[in-house]
């Protein structure tokens, strides 16, 4: 026997081995446990704010730590930083190259980060001396494009790449201290967890992985999906793990059972699903799909209990604030919305 | 920390690193699904009272709240 037919051998032998092990701790599932609970009663959100400006379609949002800031990445070239209460523009950061596909807010509100088909992630500094935002790092090292970016703090930074790997790298010295290599296929998607340990990718390989970000390791591989998973979030507590996929269904992966604890999909959702974002409590899972609407779902249940439409076209990102006061989409039609 | 080329790793490597990998995914010590399913369960119905997507905010108190027309008294 080949050298590659006893790998492929032994790995199928060891997939096989872990399917055993999740059945004999699955003594119950999400919907049998709760059982008891009822459903959560219709969620009917109104647009609050619409935040005007982009020319061009929406790739990425994400809330700044106060609630208040978010910032916006658009095909247009620029980076703008929003009041989301005011709708007023704080900054409109002009980009290098127009192809961003991600933005980031540093928990510090310090630093913005962007990247895209430049294959590179760019770090620009908010709060510099003579108010101009400038471009303060460009980290340069995959060879695919940047999916996602995460800052773990001003002076570190996770990125995901169609290169199939992630990153974590030195801002100050532009360097990667990690490479987070296993996935099969690009990475979509990263989020970290609350405690800042553990970070988790989704890839066009069908599965998501946790890895430990001071090891450098992989410790968990989730399967299950049958497309590509574009977006992934944790569950508030961070001992769960949400994942949304072109197949159209969006999973929760319990992290300590090693295994999907429940699907929320309906047969009349043959979307895939681009973006996802849960409620501050976890009872509402929130998702963006490619038909223009986003679902909300009760996380318990797996029933879906609202809808948002507002938008005219895809929408590509959305994201909860982390007082769980609203919730922003962003989409294809240049617009993002304030809900609640 | 080492950093790996990915783009230097052959065939061969890739699966002896997939198998290295499901290697130590297989020791994995793994809880009841109950018990998981309870906290998860436990921490939402902590968490749910003040969860405003959930249950809603009245207007005076919405920080997102549209503003009002101009009203002649």
């Amino acid at each position: 026997m080949g050298e590659m037919e006893q790998l492929r051998k032994e790995a199928d032998s060891l997939k096989d081995q872990i399917t055993a092990a999740r059945k004999a701790v699955q003594d119950t599932t999400l919907q049998e446990a709760a059982a008891g609970v009822t459903v959560v009663g219709r969620v009917q959100m109104k647009t609050r704010k619409t935040l005007r400006g982009h020319l061009a379609k929406i790739y990425a949002m994400h809330w700044g730590t106060d609630s208040t800031l978010c910032v916006s990445a658009s095909q247009d070239g620029k980076l703008i930083v929003w009041d989301s209460i005011t709708t007023n523009k704080v900054n409109a950061i002009p980009l290098k190259s127009s192809w961003v596909m991600t933005c980031a807010y540093a928990p510090s509100g310090n630093l913005v980060a962007c990247g895209g088909l430049d294959n590179m992630c760019s770090i620009y500094n908010l709060k510099g001396k003579d108010g101009n935002v400038k471009v303060m790092r460009e980290l340069a090292a995959h060879t695919g494009y940047l999916s996602c970016c995460r800052f773990l703090s001003d002076s570190e930074i996770i990125t995901s790449s169609g290169d199939c790997t992630c990153v974590l790298w030195d801002i100050e010295t532009g360097t990667q201290k990690t490479v987070f290599a296993g996935h099969q296929g690009d990475c979509m998607s990263l989020a970290v967890s609350p405690d800042f340990k553990f970070f988790i990718s989704g890839a066009c390989d069908f599965t998501a992985k946790l890895w430990d970000i001071r090891e450098g390791q992989c410790r968990q591989t989730f399967g299950g999906h049958e497309s590509d998973i574009n977006a992934i979030g944790f569950f508030p507590n961070g001992n769960a793990v949400i994942t949304g996929s072109d197949d159209a269904t969006c999973k929760l992966y319990d992290l300590r059972a090693d295994q999907e604890l429940i699907t929320y999909q309906d047969s009349s959702i043959m979307c895939g699903v681009t973006s996802l974002a849960p409620s501050l409590s976890g009872r509402l899972l929130l998702a963006g799909y490619d038909d223009f609407n986003v679902n909300i779902w009760d996380a318990l249940k797996a029933e879906r209990v609202g809808v948002l439409a507002g938008h005219d076209n895809r929408v590509s990102c959305i994201g909860v604030s982390s007082d769980g006061m609203a919730c922003c989409t962003g989409s294809w039609d240049s617009f993002l919305k304030i809900w609640n | 920390m080492p950093v790996i080329n990915v783009e230097d790793l052959t065939e061969k490597d890739k699966a002896q690193m997939e198998v290295s990998q499901l290697r130590n995914e297989v020791k994995l010590e793994r809880w009841l699904t109950s018990k998981c399913c309870e906290e998860i369960k436990d921490y939402i119905q902590a968490g749910v009272e003040e969860d405003i997507l959930v249950k809603g905010i009245p207007e005076e108190k919405n920080p997102f709240k549209e503003k009002g027309g101009c009203v002649v008294c």
